[in-house]
């Protein structure tokens, strides 16, 4: 029982990090397939919509394991949240909470800001920023730099790639920029 | 699956911890980026010094990649999606699982955005 409370809980970067860094090796073991989650939006463009373009004319149904592995990723996701809930609160940063509040994002009790991130909000122009454009800035730039932290952070960085270097670089710079300096006038909107 | 439950549990999948990890204000993210890279490295490195080969008795082979332009102007771009949904790929489909049913949204959008650079591909800078 003690076991099962402690799966409860939220988990220690030191336990998640190594478990996460073992999908590699796993991955290569089982059939020589490198880790990355982006490609996923490549195959299903692919599989649904080629519309003739060359970037998906491929035979995707080699990557058909990639397509089981997001899958896999919904059901953990829902496993995860009905069973291993527990005590759910995320441990912010208070300096972080007083700054969110200051920016109009009031409700920091779940994964995800709940005012911001609801079909409701997708009537707002913030929402829609959110949603569609942020999910559109990812799908479009992770296929251009040809990965995603999954890909490039982990595994690119873990077979020692240079590029893949560059390219995690090149995320967490987006990421600064946007946090520092676009984020608190898209959050007031 | 495994990766859902470990995403949701290490809280990766949180927009609050990628804003903490942008704005510096907590180790957890780095923590977690930092040690998985470190044990798939020392995976990838015993893999290689040992030898060992796949489940049906491959060589392991790990494409090195080339380089090329979108690696820098795609990342920038994925950055920027990134700090504002507060999730890569991963964390996208483990937030619809987790019942975040306006994620899909979000998902289709990527799906989208991978689409239009799929169409735009030869036109852009690489």
């Amino acid at each position: 029982m003690y076991v099962f409370a402690v799966l409860q809980q939220p988990w220690p970067w030191w336990i998640a990090g190594p478990l996460i860094g073992l999908m590699v090796p796993a991955l290569l073991l089982v059939g020589n397939k490198a880790f990355g989650i982006s490609s996923s939006l490549r195959h299903i463009c692919a599989a649904c919509i080629p519309a003739g373009i060359s970037f998906f004319q491929y035979d995707w149904k080699k990557e058909r394991w990639n397509l089981f592995f997001v899958a896999g990723i919904i059901l953990g996701g829902w496993i995860a949240v009905t069973f291993m809930s527990g005590d759910h609160s995320v441990d912010l940063n208070p300096a972080m909470v007083k700054t969110l509040h200051g920016e109009g994002v009031s409700d920091l009790s779940g994964l995800l800001p709940g005012d911001v991130f609801s079909f409701h909000a997708l009537l707002s122009l913030r929402g829609v920023i959110f949603i569609v454009v942020g999910g559109f800035l990812v799908g479009f730039g992770t296929r251009y730099a040809g990965g995603c932290t999954s890909g490039h952070a982990i595994m690119g960085l873990s077979s020692l790639q240079w590029p893949s270097l560059v390219a995690t670089m090149c995320f967490m710079a987006g990421g600064f920029f946007m946090t520092w300096f676009i984020l608190p006038h898209l959050l007031k909107l | 699956m495994v990766f859902g439950i470990v995403l949701i549990k290490s809280q990766v999948v949180s927009w609050f911890r990628i804003q903490e990890m942008f704005r510096l204000e907590s180790f957890h993210m780095y923590g977690v980026i930092g040690s998985a890279v470190a044990v798939g490295a020392l995976s990838v490195f015993l893999i290689r010094k040992l030898g060992i080969k796949t489940a049906s008795g491959e060589d392991v082979v790990i494409p090195t990649k080339t380089f090329n332009w979108g690696y820098v102007i795609g990342g920038l771009i994925f950055g920027l999606g990134w700090a504002i949904t507060g999730a890569c790929p991963g964390p996208l489909f483990a937030q619809v699982g987790g019942g975040f049913l306006v994620v899909l949204v979000t998902l289709l959008s990527a799906i989208a955005g991978t689409f239009v650079y799929g169409w735009l591909r030869d036109r852009l800078p690489h």
